[in-house]
């Protein structure tokens, strides 16, 4: 038999046509309208020390925490087919763990800042089960499950607190949301570099792809082979969790305080698109992580775009909008369908022309 | 047999027993209230607050609810009241400007929305959470390119229809000076409730709302009923789009000015109230007085638990959450011992 | 044109991506008859129906209505409705969350308006002229499946069709309620209605037809008065072989049994599926087949060795050591491997690749924590889809895409893969074509002779008796005959199956 080689390369680079289009086609944009838009620079920061700059760098660590919810999105909707709309909430929840335990002791330190990490993360596996008991032993549907902690994820974050925005003040927070001293390069950047890198060894080293992506695709052939259909859901909404606790500590390192009502708002329908625009179906099965991360930069890079032709932060809404509709619209069974047909016509067509 | 008698006695079908329980929690809730909370909860006026806060909610709730009953969701409305709010208040601070034309306004974005939004869900079969978030952003956003800071309608007429109260002098008691203050509702309520009804009687008495049922219960035994379920569907969206066109001006009367942030949220208070009034999640089981209630039972939540000496603002969100998950898993529970006589074919 | 026929359909074609449902079959309903149609799985039947309905489109073929001589476009279960057609269906289409009245008289009523009370009038009236026991103002989920199945049938009787299908009405009513059904069915006849019966139920076919139409393959068998039919010619109608017609066969012997443990042995096992309680056991290297008409519990009985539904009683021992099989995971580490009936729904991960879905059952065994390296499952499937000969561009290619036979293939190289001692095969070979299905017959009588023990299910019975060593019979969902040696003949078979009585 012919082996194709490079197919599986071939196979990945059309699936992430949406994203790398979208991206290539905004840097194009970019540069013609100002050809130093991704020119990186130095600059001395306002503690003196000299730290990479510009607007790639910027879009780069802009998204870091919509990468990291993509990451954990994209397995939730592969594997149950719907999505979580409490992201932005548990990272706040999670987030005001963060401050709490660290606002409880004495001094911060590293031992009490990876404590506080560890609390976080926690906190974020239990908002992850919670949903995920109510999605997968109950039946609920996702986005309707979701909606308790969207409801009152943020006040919870609010009453962890004790209703105050506390600040931690402390050169480690401050290094984890900024810049680690020495290192030119903004610190959530590594921290997704983590986490991507922690999902690459989970799927390198565990089947849990197959298994969330058949549970995603097919659940009672999933459940004749073996598999345990509630158990990957409930994992894929804990690692979602788990997610949230690092989007939650970034946020929150970024301005060293915590304010529950602003923390991360609306990020859940960025992290959703970010998975869509990914080439992911949004009713689950097969996934690509990768695709999510780069929507995830591709709707930062957006963002910034419309940020420096001078567009009000409060008016991208409406232009992402008119992004969704048309990649929704274009990708619609109903459009697909006509689109093959078509082709088919125009084959057609080509082979009558060609016969005469 | 004897007709008229078995009908009566009927075992509650789910649509009533979900109502029913949210009927019940609310009047022990609003009851237990008085009981120990006493004041404000005593008087009639108490009760009208709720409404004439919550005009615009009731509105958009029956919308929503029509929307699910129909197996769809849409979680635009919120921003379409603060689109249709906002284009309503600068259309009436421009000259000659007059109130039929913004009222036909206020319906026709309402109506736009709903007609594409339909259009994309039912016709060309793309998930309605997906369709109505862009609907979200967009008129979100429109709403701050058409204004980002808020204003306040200077139309005189308008500032008289929103003084306009409907007065029940016997409903009103006594203030301090010994006066009477009849209990005062707002025209907006009345806007509220009209629709209430003819939505009502929509989905109970009219062909199409009873189609919304079928279509929501079961969309392929509605199809081999001879439903065009596409079409159910498409009017389900255009029917909650122009209830949010509607609730959008009647918030304007409520609070006069066009703001950005106006209605933030007011899908998701919209879909919680459809819940606990007993519409369920998947589809076929609701009714909009149910989600009247429902409407009630969030604002009581809200004023019950400050004046209970929860006075932390988390407690508000924090209670509605667990209000909302205990009704989310009733359903699941009652859902759950619907199927139960069917044979398993899942 | 007769003037009695109501419905004539001529050359009816349809094929979906990679099976022929309906080649040109011809179907003719008179005035005021029963008529059965009937085949087994695959046969064609609920296409036929679901042409002639409107829910598919045919591809060929004319369908005239009502002894006029043109053709009438159904696009829609509402033409179908509006031309007099109406359908009940297996599954009940009706909508549990409405009233049994809505039930009746949604999507029929041209009136913008419901008044419900004159709704449960008629509704009422008509309930108690057919003796159902439902009130109008009833959810209709509360009934029984039973009363759920004559409210649909009460609506189309109400919607004066001349045309009634009937697509198995009875596979869950009990004794008196076919009974009613039979009386309905009988005066609807007497009122000129044709009535097409779809069953599996030998006994309820000439209990009331007039007429038997039998489809197999997709392919018209013929049309028979049912006097001119008897059962067992009905039942090789169905399977496709004629009675005289059995060719020799190469029957593998096992040496008699002496007391050695059998690989498998189930007592008084039952499933919330429905199953009665029933015993089996096979031994190492036999090859043993449950026969039965569709609906009989055949299928459901392999599902419940699988723990693929909710087993409710029995205990289960494997090599002689007890086992607790509630989840196919449990059968699965007992050594057992199960293709399903329903590849579509419950066999392939469709958009998964080829590779994937032939590593699967084994990667599940091995657990979550070892996945197969890249290589080695590259090795698995193409030594795999090199030895099955499956037919696909690459591995990479989604299983959904190959032909029904192919993805036969993957399923049953995804158990061959975990070497199993003991393989469950239910229906491998629907809707596949002949030279894969001989192929998979020889496959399985190797393996049996390498020591491994097949159930084999199928609804050709030759193809069963040209593969099993062993053949439990069921009727009702219960165990009614065991075959084997020389009782393995077509003709006793098929009369264990039709019922000896008859």
């Amino acid at each position: 038999m012919k082996k194709q080689t490079g197919s599986g390369f071939g196979n990945a680079l059309r699936q992430l046509t949406v994203p790398l289009v979208a991206i290539a086609i905004l840097i194009v944009f970019n540069l013609i309208r100002d050809p130093a838009f991704f020119s990186v620079t130095t600059t001395v920061n306002n503690t003196g020390r000299t730290v990479l700059a510009g607007n790639l760098i910027s879009i780069i660590n802009g998204a870091s925490e919509l990468a990291i919810l993509a990451m954990g999105m994209t397995l939730v909707t592969a594997a149950s087919g719907g999505q979580d709309i409490a992201v932005g909430a548990t990272a706040a929840v999670c987030g005001s763990v963060f401050v709490k335990v660290l606002s409880s002791g004495a001094s911060i330190t590293g031992l009490s800042i990876l404590i506080a990490v560890v609390a976080c993360i926690a906190a974020g596996m239990l908002c992850g089960l919670f949903n995920g008991t109510l999605v997968s032993v109950f039946k609920i549907q996702p986005m309707i499950a979701t909606l308790i902690l969207f409801t009152c994820g943020r006040s919870i974050a609010y009453w962890i607190n004790g209703g105050a925005t506390p600040t931690v003040s402390s050169p480690i927070v401050t290094a984890i949301g900024s810049f680690i001293p020495g290192v030119p390069v903004p610190t959530p950047i590594f921290i997704v570099i983590f986490v991507g890198l922690c999902f690459g060894l989970l799927f390198r080293f565990t089947s849990i792809r197959l298994y969330m992506q058949s549970v995603g695709i097919n659940q009672r052939a999933a459940r004749l082979n073996g598999i345990n259909p509630v158990v990957i859901k409930m994992l894929a909404f804990v690692l979602l969790g788990v997610c949230c606790a690092f989007s939650g500590v970034i946020s929150v390192s970024r301005l060293s305080l915590i304010n529950h009502e602003t923390i991360l708002l609306e990020i859940e329908m960025d992290a959703i698109l970010a998975v869509a625009i990914g080439g992911n179906s949004l009713g689950g099965g097969k996934f690509r992580m990768a695709g999510s991360v780069l929507g995830a930069y591709a709707i930062q890079a957006l963002t910034t775009t419309l940020y420096a032709m001078k567009v009000p932060s409060t008016d991208i809404k409406a232009y992402k909008a008119v992004v969704i509709i048309l990649l929704v619209v274009l990708g619609s069974p109903v459009v697909k369908k006509a689109f093959a047909n078509l082709k088919l016509k125009w084959a057609q067509r080509s082979a009558k022309g060609a016969e005469a | 047999m004897n007709g008229k008698k078995t009908l009566r006695r009927e075992p509650l079908t789910d649509n009533a027993l979900l109502m029913v329980i949210a009927v019940c929690i609310f009047t022990a809730m609003y009851a237990a209230a008085m009981l120990f909370l006493g004041g404000g909860f005593l008087r009639v006026q108490q009760f009208f607050n709720i409404l004439n806060d919550n005009a615009a909610l009731i509105i958009v709730a029956c919308g929503l609810t029509v929307v699910m009953i129909g197996g769809g969701i849409d979680i635009s409305v919120g921003g379409v009241i603060a689109l249709v709010a906002m284009v309503c208040t600068v259309y009436m601070n421009t000259e000659g400007a007059s109130i039929p034309v913004a009222v036909l306004i206020a319906v026709g974005i309402g109506l736009a929305f709903g007609v594409v939004q339909g259009t994309l869900v039912s016709y060309l079969g793309i998930q309605p959470f997906i369709v109505s978030l862009a609907g979200m952003f967009f008129a979100r956003g429109m709403t701050t390119i058409v204004s980002v800071n808020p204003q306040k309608v200077a139309l005189p007429a308008f500032k008289q229809l929103m003084a306009t109260k409907l007065e029940f002098p016997f409903l009103g008691y006594y203030g301090k000076k010994g006066n009477l203050i009849p209990a005062r509702l707002e025209l907006g309520v009345v806007v509220a409730l009209t629709v209430l009804v003819v939505m009502a009687f929509v989905l109970r008495k009219t062909r199409l709302g009873r189609n919304f049922y079928a279509v929501g219960g079961n969309p392929n035994s509605a199809l081999m009923l001879g439903i065009n379920v596409r079409f159910a569907k498409f009017c389900t969206y255009v029917i909650s789009g122009t209830l949010a066109g509607i609730a959008g001006f009647v918030l304007l009367m409520h609070t006069g000015a066009g703001n950005a942030t106006n209605a933030s949220g007011a899908e998701m208070n919209a879909i919680a109230s459809s819940i606990i009034g007993g519409t369920l999640l998947s589809g076929g089981v609701g009714n909009v007085f149910g989600t009247f209630v429902g409407v009630l039972t969030l604002a009581t939540i809200k004023a019950i638990v400050p004046a209970s000496g929860l006075t932390e603002p988390w407690w508000q969100s924090i209670t509605t959450g667990a209000m909302l998950c205990l009704f989310i898993l009733m359903q699941s529970v009652v859902l759950g011992m619907r199927g139960k006589g069917k044979r398993q074919k899942q | 044109m007769e003037q009695n026929i109501v419905l004539q359909a001529r050359g009816i074609s349809k094929s979906f991506p990679g099976v022929k449902a309906l080649q040109h079959v011809d179907f003719t309903l008179r005035r005021g008859e029963i008529h059965a149609l009937m085949g087994e799985n695959g046969a064609g039947k609920s296409t036929l129906i679901k042409v002639l309905t409107g829910v598919y489109t045919r591809d060929e073929g004319t369908v005239f209505l009502d002894g006029v001589a043109k053709d009438v476009a159904i696009r829609s279960p509402q033409d179908a409705q509006n031309a007099g057609i109406s359908t009940v269906y297996q599954e009940i289409t009706l909508c549990p969350n409405l009233t049994v009245a809505e039930n009746m008289f949604i999507g029929r009523d041209k009136k913008l308006l419901v008044s419900h009370k004159e709704r449960e009038r008629k509704a009422d009236e008509i309930l108690g002229r057919l003796n159902i026991p439902a009130r109008a103002a009833q959810q209709l989920g509360k009934c029984s499946l039973a009363v759920q199945q004559m409210i649909a049938i009460a609506r189309a009787v109400d919607m004066q069709c001349k045309v009634l299908i009937l697509d198995e009405p009875t596979s869950s009513l009990d004794d008196n309620e076919v009974e009613m059904l039979f009386t309905l069915m009988r005066r609807l006849r007497g009122e000129g209605v044709g009535i097409i019966f779809v069953t599996h139920f030998l006994e309820q076919v000439y209990a009331v037809c007039d007429r038997i139409t039998v489809l197999r393959n997709g392919e018209l068998v013929g049309e028979y008065e049912i006097q001119n039919l008897p059962a067992v010619e009905l039942v090789s109608k169905m399977m496709g072989k004629e009675l005289d017609d059995v060719t020799g066969m190469e029957k593998r012997e096992l040496a008699p049994e002496d007391g050695e443990t059998p690989v498998y042995n189930a007592e008084g096992l039952s499933s919330a599926n429905g199953v009665r309680p029933f015993d089996f056991r096979i031994r190492a290297g036999e090859v043993n087949g449950f026969s039965g008409l569709l609906g009989s519990g055949r299928s459901e009985s392999v599902r419940a060795i699988f723990g693929a539904d909710k087993v409710t009683g029995g205990t289960v021992t494997i090599e002689g050591k007890p086992v607790k099989v509630k989840n196919p995971i449990d059968a699965m580490r007992g050594g057992i491997g199960y293709l399903p009936e329903d590849r579509k729904d419950d066999g392939i991960i469709a958009d998964l690749s080829v590779r994937d879905n032939i590593i699967l059952a084994l990667q599940v065994l091995r657990g979550m924590g070892h996945p197969i390296p890249k290589a080695e499952a590259e090795k698995f499937a193409d030594e795999y889809i090199k030895a099955l000969s499956i037919k696909t561009a690459s591995a990479d290619t989604p299983v959904g895409s190959l032909s029904g036979g192919n993805q036969q293939k993957v399923i049953l190289a995804r158990w061959l893969l975990t070497h199993p001692k003991y393989l469950i095969l239910d229906e491998p070979t629907r809707g596949i074509d002949v030279g894969t299905k001989t192929e998979i017959q020889r496959l399985v009588l190797k393996l049996a002779e390498e020591g491994m023990s097949v159930t084999f299910i199928s609804s050709e019975i030759e193809e069963m008796l040209r593969t099993c060593s062993r053949l439990i019979v069921m009727r009702d969902r219960k165990i009614v005959g065991e075959l084997k040696g020389s009782e393995l003949t077509q003709d006793e078979v098929m009369r264990t199956i039709a019922g000896r009585s008859e």
